[in-house]
């Protein structure tokens, strides 16, 4: 076995252990949506012009991809950890492939998203959201959103490699739900002003809610959006391999010469 | 017979921004022994294990540990070093037993879960082994620390400032534990801020100050650069400058004064003065003698003389 497969797969064990044993940031994360879910969709949903149950189907892809953006600050959180406790340092001084550390981060983080997110899309369906789109575009949805939040967390693990103190870390990572706020995850960005529509447009957020709406069958993709948004699989895929060739090299790079 | 090294640096230097926290570090630790790196805070002793444990990479200079170049070697060097240091540490999220299988596995350990359930019991941690390592005591947050530093036996070991803020008692088992790990031919790079420690564990101390070596050779070779500590302990206030007065004359040093305990004494290079000599001079002028010793001094008296020696010369320069 390769060393980067087998110290990847000790780390990614780690991880898994780490929460375990501290669940309370996942759980934490991942009932958030769902609280967001019924305030948003009851309270917010009887002042719209959609009806209720039409703003709650359409409100659930958004939240699943708002919490996949999550991973930024769930990944910053663990990195800020680990460098400010002398953890990272630690490991650093071992035999270990300098890649590995990071990876397994981001591997356990998938492994945490993916059963966290099944107590969403049940509440979501107790709420009226409904699945009509064929078994291979919801399989498609689902990899779509797994491959966003890999993307999310080298965000976040760069983030929080380059944080100067774990509060630091997590007061940037909080401010980070701030970003579905200007995306359609929430709203349609059909009758935003032409500048903050096409800032919302061009938010990863938008393009990858807007694949999964087209995917699960909830709503068709807008007419007269931006590129990403009107093209949502490809310009998700687009998204995606962005941040990830941009972010993961460089955080590897900083894991493997923080401080030096 | 060429002696080998467990470290050996020549000219190390490290700088950050405008602070040049090491300035031509040399060091050389034979295989098998414990050397103690001594200095105030800031003088570049947790840099210069940052830089020997392949944290850091130094600006200039180079060395060897257990035989492999710090930097064009760092994976070997990793593969024979262990570190338990004051700013490095376990992750306190997982119990002591997964830390330690943790780093069984990437240390490529047969049968990890057997090797952390020995180094669990060597170093008395088996009942506490199942909880999360943060809720252990200091001592015992070391001692898991030392244990995952052994999990393959360590060709040179780093122990920065390892007992530091630790109770008499769990400082005692990690002395013991530095020990053990001697006698198996371990080397170990030791820095403390415990003379007293440097004293019992180190075969060599180097004394670093402003990120050099200022001064370096055994506990006993440190001493005798200071010179011996002769005091006398008299029974009547009166006689403490008469007793002054012989030692001044044995010595040609300036004596001082413990009136508390009145006693006086003062520091000798004299090799030839003995403690029979001292008693009979001291007896000859008089003086109703209650107790009198010559004993060596100890590292603290070293060290404030040796730093304090430096500061002289600066104010002089």
């Amino acid at each position: 076995m390769s060393t980067l497969a087998h110290d990847g797969t000790a780390m990614l064990g780690r991880q898994l252990l780490r929460v375990r044993n501290n669940p309370a940031l996942a759980i934490l994360t991942q009932t958030m949506p769902i609280t967001m879910l019924l305030f948003f969709g009851y309270v917010f949903g009887s002042a719209l012009a959609m009806p209720g149950a039409e703003y709650r189907a359409f409100l659930v892809p958004g939240l699943l991809v708002a919490t996949a953006a999550n991973g930024i600050m769930t990944g910053m959180f663990q990195a800020a950890q680990d460098l400010h406790r002398g953890v990272t340092d630690r490991l650093r001084t071992l035999p270990v492939s300098r890649a590995a550390v990071p990876l397994g981060q981001a591997l356990a983080d998938l492994v945490v998203t993916a059963a966290g997110t099944l107590p969403l899309l049940l509440v979501g369906l107790a709420v009226g959201w409904r699945v009509e789109g064929s078994a291979a575009a919801v399989l498609g949805a689902v990899g779509l959103l797994l491959l966003f939040r890999f993307a999310c967390t080298w965000v976040g693990i760069l983030l929080g490699l380059l944080s100067r103190s774990e509060e630091a870390a997590g007061q940037l990572g909080s401010a980070t739900f701030m970003l579905p706020l200007l995306s359609n995850a929430y709203i349609p960005t059909d009758n935003l002003p032409g500048r903050l529509r096409t800032l919302a447009e061009w938010n990863p957020i938008s393009a990858v809610t807007t694949a999964l709406r087209d995917l699960f069958g909830n709503a068709s993709v807008p007419e007269g959006a931006a590129w990403p948004v009107r093209h949502p699989v490809a310009g998700s895929l687009a998204w995606c391999a962005v941040l990830i060739a941009v972010f993961l090299p460089l955080a590897v790079r900083r894991y493997a010469g923080a401080g030096r | 017979m060429t002696t080998t090294y467990g470290v050996l640096s020549e000219g190390l230097e490290k700088r950050f921004g405008e602070v040049r926290a090491l300035r031509g570090l040399d060091l050389a630790v034979p295989q098998g022994t414990v050397c103690g790196v001594l200095g105030p805070n800031g003088a570049g002793k947790t840099t210069a294990v940052r830089l020997l444990t392949t944290l850091l990479r130094p600006d200039a200079g180079s060395a060897r540990v257990a035989g492999h170049d710090l930097v064009r070697e760092a994976p070997a060097v990793r593969r024979a070093i262990g570190v338990t240091g004051q700013d490095v540490s376990l992750d306190g999220d997982l119990t002591g037993r997964q830390n330690l299988r943790l780093f069984a596995r990437l240390h490529r350990v047969r049968g990890p879960a057997e090797r952390a359930a020995d180094l669990l019991d060597r170093f008395g941690l088996t009942e506490a082994a199942d909880r999360p390592s943060s809720t252990y005591s200091g001592g015992m947050r070391r001692r898991l620390d030392l244990a995952a530093s052994l999990i393959r036996r360590p060709a040179v070991l780093f122990l920065d400032e390892p007992t530091t803020g630790l109770d008499p008692t769990s400082r005692t088992g990690i002395w013991e534990a530095v020990r053990e790990l001697k006698q198996d031919g371990t080397t170990v790079l030791l820095t403390t801020q415990y003379l007293e420690e440097a004293d019992r564990l180190a075969d060599d101390i180097a004394l670093v100050d402003r990120g050099r070596v200022a001064h370096t050779g055994s506990p006993r070779h440190l001493k005798a650069l200071i010179g011996s500590y002769a005091e006398a302990v008299v029974a009547d206030p009166d006689a403490l400058t008469r007793a002054a007065g012989v030692l001044d004359r044995l010595t040609g040093a300036q004596p001082s004064f413990d009136h508390a305990r009145g006693a006086v004494g003062a520091v000798t290079r004299d090799g030839t003065l003995t403690l029979p000599r001292l008693v009979r001079e001291l007896d000859a002028a008089g003086v109703p003698l209650l107790d009198a010793s010559l004993r060596p001094p100890t590292l603290d008296e070293v060290f404030l003389r040796l730093t304090a020696d430096r500061d002289d010369r600066e104010v002089a320069a």
